[in-house]
């Protein structure tokens, strides 16, 4: 996984917060992700302009004293290998 | 996704995540495996459009998220975007799920404006011949003008194609033409035996042979296309050891809605008897899911005997199938015959067996037809 790239959610997903799960939830073509609170924390801030570094800093300045390096990176990896982000090209 | 493996006493049920509507049993393709009830043609009630509006609204409130928009061919309700349109006010990721007959250029244009989500199209084979026998309609070009379209106007796509003895050697060239009209998602779906499939299982089973054959030729792409495609491999269960987690459990996660409005836990529950299942005209899809007897029959274990009743697995199949412990063992209640704990797992031996031996020299097969399904709705066959 390239740690510089700037992520994006492709067009098929649609991510939204769903009140009867309590949870934010990644939709699909016939098939949806409920997300943990974290994942959903990291999912949200990909907008396609934020790279890992800017995840990171969003986050940490959202929940002060928090060291999230390294779950953000271990997220990012298991969303690209399920499809759920892409590389922006 | 968030299963629900609840015992009976454990409290209220979770709600549903897929509502899969039925629009209508209207269809211009004849399939010798198609899902809907062999009955269906004494069955042409049909909600109206602001019926199936309240439906949606209620489930939406329920808890689904999932909307499958099905049939029969669902483009032949003149309602389809209005239904689209209020899906999308509500939130739901709605799912098209279509023959491809009836989509034109102007209706896909007016579903990208009310907010459609996606298109599954199907294809019987990837050669036009099959194609056009199996569905005994003429629309293998069609399809491919159709799926091009669907890719032109920005919608993700799934292509289907269920798989069965006639096609599933394709495999290969299934899932090149999945590429070459651009599919986001394949679904090599084997032919799940109830219904039209099952009278006509005799001539749709493969054989062990080939299903690993197809297996192999599903893993190989993946290899090739890695992340571009996903190919998703619904498994023969008949050549299985283990049940499949039929709907996630009964009354876990589906709901669906049939044209006149009936409600199922899955699309061919209405085959077993004992069971009154309720309607949309006559209670609330709320009251439906939590409070009647046919949703809460097969919820959790407590209906079950051996050997799942002890079984620690039963929390992942959850018994395996209803349908198919009916069709194959005489009994819903008893476990799924795919189970090789299940004393009448040789039937499915029995019938892989059988279906071989008779090679072609059975029955002729049974197009999904009105006329078929009013003499089998008279005359029916009795399960195994």
């Amino acid at each position: 996984m390239n740690l510089d790239a700037v992520w994006c959610i492709p067009p098929r997903f649609r991510l939204q917060f769903e009140p009867a799960q309590s949870a934010w939830v990644l939709l699909y073509p016939e098939g949806m992700v409920k997300l943990s609170p974290s994942a959903a924390e990291i999912l949200r801030r990909v907008d396609g302009t934020a790279t890992l570094d800017a995840l990171c800093k969003s986050i940490e300045d959202a929940f002060p004293g928090a060291s999230v390096r390294q779950d953000v990176i271990d997220f990012l990896k298991v969303a690209d290998e399920h499809g759920w982000i892409v590389p922006r090209s | 996704m968030v299963g629900s493996s609840l015992g009976a006493n454990a409290g209220r049920p979770s709600p549903p995540l897929w509502l899969l509507a039925e629009l209508t049993y209207r269809c211009p393709l004849h399939c010798v495996y198609c899902s809907n009830p062999m009955d269906y043609a004494s069955r042409s009630r049909e909600l109206d459009t602001e019926t199936w509006l309240r439906v949606l609204r209620e489930g939406r409130a329920l808890g689904a998220v999932q909307l499958g928009l099905s049939g029969g061919e669902p483009l032949l309700r003149d309602d389809l975007t209005a239904i689209i349109s209020e899906a999308r006010a509500l939130g739901f990721y709605s799912n098209l799920i279509t023959s491809g007959v009836g989509l034109t250029e102007a209706r896909i244009r007016a579903f990208k404006d009310a907010g459609l989500d996606h298109i599954q199209v199907s294809f019987q084979d990837s050669a036009r011949d099959l194609n056009d026998y199996l569905g005994r309609a003429r629309t293998f070009e069609l399809k491919k003008r159709v799926a091009r379209l669907v890719k032109d106007h920005g919608f993700p796509m799934v292509l289907n194609v269920v798989l069965h003895r006639m096609n599933i050697d394709h495999v290969d060239d299934i899932l090149d033409l999945a590429d070459d009209l651009g599919a986001d998602y394949v679904e090599l779906a084997n032919t799940q035996y109830y219904g039209w499939a099952y009278e006509n299982r005799d001539r749709l089973l493969p054989t062990q042979a080939q299903v690993t054959r197809a297996e192999d030729a599903a893993r190989r792409f993946r290899d090739k296309v890695g992340g571009r495609m996903r190919v998703l491999f619904v498994v023969p269960d008949y050549f299985e050891r283990r049940p499949k987690a039929c709907m996630n459990g009964w009354g876990s996660v589906f709901v669906t809605v049939t044209p006149d409005g009936t409600v199922l836990p899955c699309h061919a529950a209405r085959m077993l008897p004992g069971l009154a299942f309720p309607s949309v005209t006559t209670a609330g899809l709320g009251e439906i899911w939590y409070d009647s007897d046919a949703f809460n029959r097969y919820r959790g274990d407590a209906w079950m005997r051996e050997p799942c009743r002890s079984c620690p697995e039963k929390v992942r199949d959850f018994g395996g199938c209803r349908c198919q412990a009916y069709l194959l063992t005489g009994d819903a209640a008893n476990t799924d015959p795919v189970c090789d704990l299940s004393p009448h797992h040789a039937r499915i031996a029995e019938a892989v067996g059988r279906a071989h031996a008779l090679g072609s020299s059975v029955r002729p097969i049974v197009f999904r037809d009105d006329r078929n399904s009013r003499t089998w709705a008279t005359h029916p066959s009795m399960p195994a």
